[in-house]
């Protein structure tokens, strides 16, 4: 299984500040569609991804046990 | 510790103290701290939020790129997430090097990329609503996923 993490207005969206998904074998664009389609996220589009807290492109593949978090546009400082 | 994100106020001398090397010639101190009007617009109050594990690394990132850039620099930098009311600091940024225009520069580069790469969001509290800064406009978007280098030279 992955975790899957949302920040800010995409926790707002989803309803969840986590959840779990069988992603393992799955590229990060392919994640993105299917959460996008089961948690009516929007904008995943402009967020990036960190998969185990590293920046990660969208034809990265997912392996199992990975922690997979989405990552809009940050606004520290 | 010099990266640190705090859920408590943040002590500015104890970031500068961990800098103090005997090789400096200076230390610069930024103070990030949260500004009542933006555009006219009043701000009430500010809710920071941070992946914490990875904010962390990130910092310490930052505090590599700058030790490669400017030699002998040392750097700490603290974070506070939570609620944040108008004045209170933000975040704490110090540098020190053996001459003062790289701790001036290399400051400047520390606020720049953690307002690029480091995962901390802000949400504004106004009179009438609220909402997260950052993607709303839709003016910086990562078509590949992740920073480019252009955006991390911005």
């Amino acid at each position: 299984m992955n975790k899957i993490l949302f920040f800010a207005h995409l926790r707002d969206e989803a309803g969840h500040e986590s959840v779990e998904i069988d992603a393992a074998g799955k590229t990060v664009a392919e994640l993105k569609e299917l959460v996008a389609e089961t948690y009516g996220v929007q904008k995943l589009d402009t967020s990036m991804t960190a998969i185990n807290e590293e920046f990660s492109s969208n034809d990265e593949v997912i392996r199992e046990g990975d922690t997979i978090a989405f990552i809009p546009p940050v606004s520290g400082g | 510790m010099n990266y640190e994100i705090a859920k408590e106020p943040i002590n500015v001398q104890s970031v500068i103290d961990k800098v103090v090397q005997r090789d400096a010639g200076a230390i610069t101190t930024f103070i990030g701290t949260v500004r009542e009007l933006t555009k006219g617009k009043k701000t009430l109050y500010l809710i920071y939020e941070a992946y914490e594990p990875m904010a962390v690394k990130k910092l310490e990132q930052i505090g590599t790129e700058i030790q490669e850039r400017w030699n002998g620099a040392q750097v700490a930098i603290t974070h506070r997430v939570g609620k944040l009311d108008i004045t209170d600091i933000a975040v704490v940024i110090a540098v020190s090097t053996p001459h003062r225009n790289d701790a001036y520069e290399a400051n400047r580069y520390a606020i720049e990329r953690i307002k690029e790469i480091v995962p901390i969001w802000k949400k504004e509290h106004w009179e009438d609503g609220q909402e997260w800064i950052g993607n709303q406009l839709e003016t910086v978007s990562y078509p590949t996923g992740k920073p480019e280098e252009k955006d991390l030279n911005e």
